[in-house]
């Protein structure tokens, strides 16, 4: 493992595995999640959505159920002002205002299976259920369209009349379901093939997965006679929310007042809008608060699952090992309105690898599907999953070391990634050379099994972050962060204020605000929210210290260059050490009225210089050849966290990440009917892993500190799904010799594959 | 939607008999609200048969095993006794689900449940197990091959529900297994399911066997021609052959969301072979 | 139609309530009887969010209907603690990082203590096969399993 940067003050807490300060309402019930939430006199809402894949929406009739007793509002697109096209950033996605407010509420068109159409709220479950069945919609049934490549066809069924191609000279005159065209390029590709000794071309498949979080979605709204909102909700960005709701609703930002309840898991799931509108209208209509929660049938058919795409790969190498070119084209599907991750995808393809001539080529495409939201590094894993793969081919031409072969072209501080800046220190390196020495690399297989590396890249980002931090009378910090907590953030900011201010850690409570408590924070996603909180709240715990000196000088008529914050106190220095005692933080909150009055900091910062997390990944799995099943035997995750604040819950997002990328590779799938609907909406049918069907996953920590972080930490929750894609195929490949393009290497596949070489055999 | 616990058999039936809407019998409700829930099945009346004596009793009867229609997966497991005379039997009730859904899940549900994947229902049909039913004529035995006729559509008249299932008695040196194949290493519906018992003689031979399949038809099967295949035979590789293709050729699989068509006729094969093996081993070792 | 009145007993308290047919103990425990430690998921019997124990049995209340209950014996994550003691499951979950998001915590925690009340010294195969139906998507298990032996371990020595 790499050197560890210990910048700043004693480092007591960070780095430990403290226990998190909200741990014991959730392991008690006690702690409330979206749907655990209630106020009195409320009611309770339910969405009308569409039977159709693709329809146009003719007519809405909502009077029968508006007349059925117990009904006290109904809503349709007719509640929400249209809007202007506007591209904003969300997560690390853009989305368009014009498409958000069509995407809550079906206008013109129901684009999905389950889009929504319609709302009500009712007195009861049973008569908002019975109402629903009351709205009579009639659609125009359209030939819909799902796979990505068949909706790039000239002749595939258009979703937007008005979408035209973007990214493509000259402009196009007919519309299409290409949104968009990108590309990054660098160096000179097609001379790059020419150097190449070996040259490997493959074209990989992905289906659409869901991110899984068992916590469906979630809001209470309340709104006043004057406007004011209050708004309860499971999110990962609640002043996103309040962002989103002001805008479709015509409210003030400062009339909406946003809590985050705890959440049941997001994975980027949970960064957009789909039920808070709708309960704030219904709301405001009925003049009472409503609650809307999904059923998982819902959370499947209706929230945002990540694209299916099509990706083809071709690199060049030397035969000595060196990659001279790469090149891939990536179709995703973005739903049912424009907005893939197929930029980040775009960009993260070769991020691991230094190699002079690279071109990516990408293709944001709509189809009628849920509209895609983010999952986890979006458009990373399926693009890191394909050139992994071209990866170990080419490593097995040239018999090469797989492990050897991407240290030799591996990325490191200063090198020119193709998406355009130079790359700090990063742990590529590392996390190689730290699976190389494991125990798992050199342990003996046997006949059927088989064992994949991969690696894997993910910038993670910054942003806006507002943490405030109170000292109270008795001494006792209270922190406020605006970022909701997903696994762990309370204790890693709680820990950083207790080593910053030199206070205990159990002194130290620390809570997610409100809305209208901080200053706008950006959400909780990209793999920033301890990165940018403990950013902020280093910046706060800052101006306590200068203010808490200031307060000393003022007491001992000292000058602000004789006294120092150290160690949790004020010192005075020199000689004026001897005549005046150090006093803590807690020394100042006994007098803090009489010595200037309440202390407390404020860090509002937009955190520049995240680092990427790189990882890599060791997976053993067994093949049944008879059956095409598929045991995960042993995996080994190596990732650079930078600076791990709590080790515990850093190792939780590896394994996290690593399991769900087990469940991508070999079971997840959208499975839809040729009718476009969804078949397997349910936890039943759409199989993520269980506590049975994976082993224990080691976690190798690495740290390269990121520079430009006070305590050198990078984020980490993201990277960890980016390398079990790779790592899985080229496992299945060295347990069976047959290459797998097509995820999910479900049996079915697997063993009409071996049937297909006469190798179904034990 | 009307509930009632009846306490007797006649109280069930003529709740049943005498119902004029849609009606549903509750046992451990791991199907039936599930369906309420989705809204597949909405029900005037839902007839609780969990305080009849009958349906929740394990028994020793002539020689063989009577179980009620309303014993859970756990309860089954628990019983020592009956999961040494039937191990497949009391395996396959314990792979429905989760533990939890063990914990509720109940032979009688689960065979009028109506689905070919039932799990459970391959190892009752390959255990010669039979249905005994009440209804307003009084009660009659079925073979469990002969109640579940289609996917949702059994043989029971108007106001019979399934009371219990009577197991043979177990000649010596008897044992058998059941198998599925799914995707995971739980939770899911069997995508091929195969329960096989077997009878040996003195030399290892095997005297007399019976073949179940399930989730490959519009019902589960009963495969004589699979049994045929290894009785006489000490499951040597040729007997083995026989039985994969005797159990292939008894499929007619549909493709879905779990299977292709293809995936399950070879499956079943490998899966009766494997079965078969597991159930030899035990009547071997008894 | 006139609800069911049901008297039952939940986490050694005795409680009556009212409830429709449909409605199922899930419903009764989180809108009726305001414990909303017990989560759903998936309303199916796929999650295990919901677990409870029912005459000590392990069960999923989304499967079970409120007018089953009468007279039977409910318990629920709000009654594993014991005052301000938190059972040695409680604590090592904590102690073990074995949560993330904590959603799925409750269903785990009645799921786990219902195995080493059968089986006090599970293997990690035992554990992982009990516990198959309760899905968690946040930790991939590993810190959960940990969590679940620890606890075992301390509950041995007594």
């Amino acid at each position: 493992m790499a050197e560890t940067m210990t910048n700043g003050p004693s480092q007591t807490y960070v780095g430990t595995r403290t226990i998190r300060p909200d741990g014991v309402d959730k392991v008690t019930g006690r702690a409330r999640f979206g749907a655990d939430f209630n106020l009195p006199g409320q009611l309770i809402g339910r969405v009308l959505r569409s039977p159709h894949a693709h329809a146009r929406i003719i007519s809405i009739d909502t009077s029968r159920a508006e007349a059925l007793p117990g009904v006290k509002a109904v809503i349709t697109q007719d509640d929400f002002a249209d809007q202007p096209s506007e591209f904003i950033p969300a997560g690390e996605m853009l989305m368009n205002y014009k498409d958000v407010v069509r995407n809550v509420m079906a206008r013109e068109k129901a684009l999905y299976e389950g889009h929504a159409v319609a709302a009500v709220a009712a007195t009861s479950v049973a008569i908002a259920r019975r109402a629903l069945k009351l709205i009579d919609v009639k659609y125009e049934v359209l030939p819909h369209v799902i796979d990505v490549v068949e909706a790039m066809r000239p002749d595939a069924p258009i979703l937007h009349d008005d979408l035209f191609t973007a990214g493509v000279e000259p402009k196009p005159e007919k519309p299409s379901n290409i949104a968009k065209r990108v590309e990054i390029v660098l160096g000179d590709i097609e001379a790059g093939f020419r150097k190449a000794d070996v040259i490997v071309e493959r074209e990989f498949k992905t289906a659409p997965v869901h991110q899984g979080y068992i916590e469906p979605h979630a809001a209470l709204a309340s709104v006043s006679e004057d406007g004011s909102t209050e708004l309860w909700c499971s999110t990962q960005g609640h002043f996103i929310v309040r962002a989103h709701c002001a805008r479709l609703l015509g409210l003030d930002i400062g009339k909406v007042r946003v809590t985050a309840t705890e959440i049941g898991g997001g994975f980027g799931g949970k960064t957009v809008v789909y039920l808070e509108p709708l309960a704030i209208a219904l709301s405001r209509k009925a003049k009472r608060p409503v609650k809307m929660v999904m059923s998982r049938e819902e959370v499947f058919k209706a929230s945002g699952p990540t694209s299916g795409a099509t990706v083809r790969v071709k690199m060049g190498a030397t035969k000595g090992g060196k990659f001279v070119a790469g090149f891939a084209e990536l179709k995703y599907q973005a739903g049912a309105f424009q907005g893939s991750p197929v930029q980040p995808g775009v960009m993260c393809a070769y991020a691991p690898y230094d190699i002079e001539n690279v071109k990516v080529i990408g293709y944001d495409v709509v189809s009628n599907r849920p509209k895609v939201a983010a999952y986890r590094a979006p458009g990373a894993p399926i693009s890191e999953f394909a050139v992994e793969s071209v990866v170990d081919e080419i490593a097995k031409k040239l018999d090469i070391d797989p492990i050897d072969l991407r240290m030799q072209n591996a990325s490191r501080e200063g090198t020119k990634a193709a998406y355009g800046p130079k790359l700090g220190p990063i742990g590529m390196e590392e996390t190689l050379n730290a699976i190389k020495k494991t125990e798992h690399w050199n342990a003996p297989l046997r006949k059927w099994q088989g064992r994949g590396v991969a690696s894997g890249f993910w910038f993670n980002i910054g942003g806006e972050t507002s943490a405030s931090l109170t000292v109270n009378e008795d001494g006792t910090v209270s922190l406020m962060a605006g970022t909701p907590d997903i696994g762990g953030l309370r204790a890693s900011l709680a820990m950083v204020a207790a080593d910053e201010l030199g206070v205990p850690y159990d002194k130290v409570r620390p809570i997610i605000g409100d809305t209208g408590s901080l200053g706008f924070n950006f959400l909780t996603g990209g793999s920033r929210s301890a990165f940018s909180g403990s950013m902020a709240i280093v910046e706060a715990a800052k101006q306590i210290k200068t203010e808490l000196c200031a307060r000393a000088c003022k007491l001992w008529d000292l000058k602000p260059d004789q006294v120092e914050f150290a160690g949790g106190q004020v010192k005075a220095l020199g000689a004026a050490a001897e005549k005046f005692k150090p006093m803590s933080v807690a020394d100042f909150a006994k007098v803090a009225g009489k010595t200037g009055g309440p202390i407390g900091g404020y860090g509002r910062i937009n955190a520049q210089g995240a680092g990427p997390s790189l990882g890599t990944h060791l997976v053993d799995l067994e093949v049944d050849p008879e059956t095409g099943r598929v045991t995960i035997l042993r995996y080994t995750v190596a990732q650079d966290a930078g600076r791990a604040i709590h080790p515990s819950y850093v190792e939780g997002q590896f394994q996290g990440g690593a399991v769900q990328g087990i469940g991508w590779a070999l079971n997840e799938e959208y499975i839809y009917g040729a009718d476009g609907k969804l078949q397997n909406a349910g936890f039943l049918d759409y199989r993520m892993p269980v506590a049975s069907d994976v082993p224990m996953i080691d976690a190798i920590l690495v740290e390269v500190a990121n520079p430009k972080h006070p305590y050198g930490v990078r984020g980490v929750g993201e990277t960890p799904i980016v390398p079990p894609l790779g790592a899985i195929a080229n496992a299945m490949e060295a347990a069976t010799g047959i290459r797998f393009t097509e995820l999910p290497m479900s049996p079915p596949k697997v063993l009409k594959a071996l049937k297909e070489r006469g190798l179904n055999k034990a | 939607m009307r509930y009632e616990a009846p306490e007797s058999l006649e109280g069930a039936v003529a709740l049943l008999a005498g119902a004029t809407g849609e009606a549903r019998v509750l046992a451990g409700g791991t199907d039936l609200l599930v369906q309420i829930r989705a809204d597949i099945v909405d029900p005037e009346l839902i007839v609780d048969i969990k305080k009849i004596a009958e349906t929740r009793a394990v028994t020793e009867e002539k020689g063989g095993w009577r179980i009620g229609a309303a014993v859970t997966g756990a309860e089954l497991k628990e019983h020592a006794r009956l999961k040494q005379a039937w191990p497949g039997v009391v395996e396959a009730a314990n792979l429905i689900g989760s533990t939890q859904v063990q914990g509720r899940a109940t032979l009688g549900g689960n065979l009028c449940n109506g689905s070919p994947a039932a799990d459970s229902v391959p190892a009752l049909i390959a255990a010669g197990a039979v249905a005994t039913l009440a209804g307003p004529q009084g009660k009659r035995d079925l073979p469990v091959e002969d109640v579940m006729l289609g996917p949702r559509t059994l043989a029971l008249r108007k106001g019979e529900i399934v009371v219990s299932f009577l197991l043979p008695p177990r000649p010596p040196r008897s044992s058998d297994a059941y198998l599925r194949f799914i995707p995971r290493t739980e939770m899911d519906i069997a995508v091929v399911g195969a329960g096989v018992s077997v009878t040996i003689g003195g030399a290892g031979t095997i005297t007399a066997a019976r073949v179940s399949l399930g989730a490959v038809a519009a019902r589960v099967l009963l495969v004589p021609e699979a049994a045929q295949a290894i009785v006489g035979s000490r499951l040597d590789a040729a007997a083995q052959q026989r039985l994969e293709a005797a159990a292939r050729a008894a499929c007619q699989p549909i493709d879905d969301k779990r299977g292709t068509t293809e995936f399950r006729i070879d499956v079943a094969g490998v899966l009766t072979r494997r079965a078969a093996m597991i159930a030899l081993d035990r009547a071997s070792a008894n | 139609m006139a609800k069911h009145h049901i008297e039952t007993t939940v986490n050694g308290d005795e409680v009556e309530f009212l409830c429709e047919t449909e409605e199922t103990l899930l419903d009764v425990l989180r809108d009726t009887l305001h414990l909303t430690g017990s989560k759903e998921g998936c309303a199916s019997g796929d999650c295990g969010a919901c677990s409870v124990m029912l005459d000590g049995r392990l069960v999923c209340s989304c499967l079970v209907l409120g007018c089953e209950v009468g007279g039977r014996r409910v318990e629920t994550i709000e009654g594993m603690a014991k005052g301000e003691k938190l059972h040695p499951l409680q604590q090592r979950f904590l102690e073990h990082a074995a949560l993330q998001c904590g959603i799925c915590t409750p269903g785990f925690l009645v799921a786990s203590k219902a195995l080493l009340e059968r089986t006090p010294d599970p293997t990690e195969h035992e554990i992982r096969y009990w516990l198959a139906g309760n899905l968690c998507r946040c930790t991939g298990y590993d810190k959960i399993v940990s969590a679940v032996m620890d606890a075992a371990a301390t509950m041995r020595k007594g």
